[in-house]
């Protein structure tokens, strides 16, 4: 098979296996500084149990996310060694700083968090929760930063010609703040929380539906709720702020998203459809001018098509037309669960409505589905370029690498992630059955 | 030698890989001597005994890798695409290594604790021989084409000098390893851990020896930097001290200064390994003009600059929360509800 993409699928793979974990994290990283923090406040022994049980879920999942996330930067010189040489000296250091700034910070006072309860103080031990939180979240700007350069470079320069040819950084803070790092981050921040959030909401709610750990379940929720509302709402902004990111900087990535052909004509937003790549056509639903008007507020401004673009440097269209229209889709459907969830709150009936448990209880899927397109979309939409505009992916491989070495190296990580995952689900799923651990409060110290 | 950027950046990504040598090293070693215990409550004492540290210890491992990406994207580049294989079961060992701990105490089923001891021992041999190997083949000398690739097979890499690195790499793990258990349990297990470790460190030395013998009969360019600056001579003689200073400090009870002996003597080996390399950074054999050095594999001096100001911000919270997790968790290893 080809090199280009066996490599590309391993990357793909094992990336996306990876941010199933970071997301959570992330999440439940803001949900421990709450609980804990409530705890402080409140001395509420609920709170202390609460927290305990969901930093051992915090520490299975991080365990997870440290195992996958190591393979991550291995791979980039491992595989894309010639992407490495061109970008090392701008990408790199983005690497190294995540390393020494968030990193040591997040697995240091992890170690706090998970065995130090009976070691430090609680207020230590809070302090403690809140720099793994930071550091969680810190940790995915350097991340962002390295990724929204490879989208939208800026702050370098190109030295040498042809094969020797590398970028190098003229302005720091150019690099970091390049074009759309800022609305990128915030929309990865959300839907982080997203999953942290309906994470939580899913556990409480089979609490309550198994008539369980009631007032645990029931103080989680309400904490879920509320974050639930707010990421979801504020994601429907970050995702507006970063689309039209994305159309004044790689109008190529727009066009495919919404299969926008003609070179340059106002433009409509397709609810659903399928993209006929080869006539260029696409049958769905679509509401005319919608497009235009979300870019400009103006529904006749035409929009910069897949025609413009020679036909070697267009993404793949059906597949970022897909991953971001379903995207979106559970996007909406996230806002609108959220907002049942705030209403029944609101009229005393959440706990008790059998039927909506239920589906907070699927809807743990839902953010993780929408986490992954996104990134499909970001990723496949910036083909055929690896640096967008300036090195396309079938450059970026490794010239010492064979693809019998790559098919191998898959295999060897779709078998081993096939029995981390369901391991992972395994031990998940006792630890939740196991539910939350009763600590009696001791005079002078904590449990 | 001058000091310019490109000296400091090849003492510092040293000084990382010595940071990941030092800390990882003792519980990659721990992991190695995990089977020879055979009780569940010892296995556990010795898991317990790395528990809260063995995470962040890594995180040296991969801010190297990023200091490595950024400071000589060519070396980063041509050693781990030249090394596939070797990487990839590198980055097996490692992943194992993190669930086995993790994993291991979850479940009560024996059959489930014995399978992830065993993944978790041969991880972590198998992740410490893999290093060493690395190290052997970027000293020995790895055929590189004039774009810096790499020219040549896995199986190339293991030769004999590469594997009596590894095998040294291992010993050095397992010696340390065994010290920083003793200091870290009490009574009967620890009696068992003080009879492992003489044994290991006389494998250590034995394994030293040979490794020192071949690298001066083999490639004595090892040596030159040594020739040319005498003084630099007493690291070698540092080194023997302080290994011979680890059975006294033992003999005297004094557990502690045994680890900081031997946390010396792994410092020291691996300043003599990068004092042997300087100032290149992958040896090329048998093309010795199409080696990578410090200056042909650099980022720009703009990088190193930038780089050098994340250090020098970065590094001192990193030693002082390091030094303060340690802090809190030190003395003997006491299972309780939140253990492994």
């Amino acid at each position: 098979m080809d090199l280009e993409i066996l490599s590309r699928v391993q990357f793909g793979f094992t990336i996306g296996f990876h941010y199933l974990f970071p997301p959570l994290s992330i999440g439940l990283g803001l949900f421990l500084v709450i609980m804990e923090g409530a705890y402080m406040k409140t001395k509420n022994q609920m709170y202390h149990n609460m927290t305990r049980f969901w930093v051992k879920i915090f520490a299975l999942i991080f365990a997870l996310g440290v195992a996958s996330g190591i393979v991550m930067e291995f791979q980039f010189g491992t595989n894309w060694a010639t992407y490495s040489r061109f970008v090392g000296d701008v990408f790199g250091s983005a690497l190294a700083a995540e390393g020494i700034f968030a990193f040591f910070l997040e697995s240091g006072f992890l170690a706090i968090l998970v065995f130090g309860w009976d070691k430090v103080k609680p207020r230590t031990h809070f302090i403690s929760t809140i720099l793994v939180a930071f550091g969680a979240h810190f940790s995915a700007i350097w991340i962002v930063v390295a990724n929204s350069w490879q989208q939208t470079p800026a702050g370098h320069h190109i030295v040498g010609v042809g094969d020797a040819a590398r970028a190098e950084i003229v302005d720091f803070w150019q690099v970091l703040f390049n074009p759309s790092f800022l609305d990128r981050i915030s929309h990865v921040f959300m839907g982080a929380w997203q999953a942290g959030a309906f994470f939580v909401l899913s556990v409480s709610a089979f609490y309550l539906l198994k008539n369980k750990h009631v007032d645990f379940a029931k103080g989680s929720m309400k904490i879920g709720v509320v974050i639930a509302v707010v990421a979801s709402i504020l994601q429907l902004v970050t995702g507006h702020s970063s689309a039209n990111v994305v159309a004044e900087h790689q109008p190529a990535k727009l066009a495919a998203m919404e299969a926008h052909y003609p070179e340059s004509a106002p433009a409509g937003l397709y609810l659903f459809g399928w993209v006929d790549e080869e006539q260029e056509k696409v049958t769905g639903i679509e509401i005319p001018g919608l497009l235009s008007f979300l870019i400009s507020w103006d529904a006749s401004e035409p929009v910069t098509g897949l025609q413009a673009f020679a036909p070697e440097d267009r993404p793949p269209v059906n597949l970022v037309f897909q991953s971001y229209h379903i995207m979106v889709a559970v996007g909406m459907l996230l806002i609108l669960l959220a907002l049942i969830a705030a209403f029944k709150w609101k009229t005393g009936s959440l706990f008790k409505t059998r039927w909506f448990l239920y589906v907070l209880v699927f809807s743990v899927l839902l953010p993780q589905i929408a986490n992954q397109l996104g990134w499909f979309t970001a990723e496949v939409g910036r083909q055929p370029w690896i640096v967008y505009g300036l090195l396309r992916t079938e450059d970026g491989l490794s010239a010492s690498v064979g693809s019998g070495q790559v098919l191998l190296s898959l295999i060897l990580f779709t078998l081993i992630y096939i029995l981390l995952f369901t391991l992972f689900i395994f031990l998940l799923n006792e630890k939740i059955k196991a539910g939350p651990e009763k600590f009696e409060l001791k005079e002078g110290h904590m449990a | 030698m001058s000091f310019d950027l490109n000296t400091i950046w090849f003492a510092l990504v040293g000084i990382l890989f010595m940071g990941y040598a030092i800390l990882d090293g003792f519980d990659l070693g721990t992991g190695g001597l995990h089977l020879f215990t055979k009780t569940d409550k010892e296995r556990r004492i010795m898991l317990n005994a790395i528990g809260p540290v063995w995470d962040g210890n890594e995180v040296w491992l991969v801010t190297g890798g990023g200091a490595l990406f950024a400071a000589f994207p060519e070396v980063y580049a041509t050693s781990f695409s030249g090394f596939y294989m070797a990487m990839m079961l590198l980055l097996v060992g490692l992943i194992f290594r993190a669930v086995a701990i993790d994993f291991r105490s979850k479940r009560e089923s024996k059959t489930w604790r014995q399978f992830w001891d065993i993944s978790f021992s041969v991880s972590s041999i198998l992740s410490s021989l893999l290093i060493g190997v690395a190290l052997g083949n970027i000293a020995w000398g790895i055929p590189l084409d004039s774009d810096f690739e790499y020219a040549g097979r896995f199986v190339g890499l293991l030769h004999p000098y590469a594997l009596l690195v590894g095998v040294t790499t291992v010993a050095l793990f397992m010696m340390h390893g065994a010290i920083y258990l003793l200091m870290k349990t009490e009574d009967e297990l620890q009696a068992k851990i003080r009879t492992w470790v003489n044994p290991a460190i006389i494998f250590f030395i034995i394994c030293y020896i040979l490794t020192t013998m071949a690298t001066l009969l083999y490639i004595p360019h090892m040596a030159d930097n040594l020739k040319e600056f005498p003084p630099l001579m007493i690291l070698p003689l540092l080194n023997a001290l302080a290994i011979a200073n680890i059975p006294r400090e033992i003999h005297k009870g004094r557990e502690f200064r045994a680890f900081l002996s031997s946390c010396a003597s792994v410092a020291a080996l691996l300043a003599l390994f990068g004092i042997g390399m300087y100032p290149d950074l992958i040896y090329s054999n048998p093309v010795a003009a199409n080696s990578l050095n410090i200056y042909n594999a650099a980022s720009s001096d703009k990088t190193l600059t930038i780089m050098l100001v994340i250090a020098i911000l970065g590094m001192p919270l990193v030693i002082a929360y390091t030094s303060s997790i340690y802090w809190i968790f030190r003395g003997k290893v006491k299972l309780n509800s939140s253990s492994y």
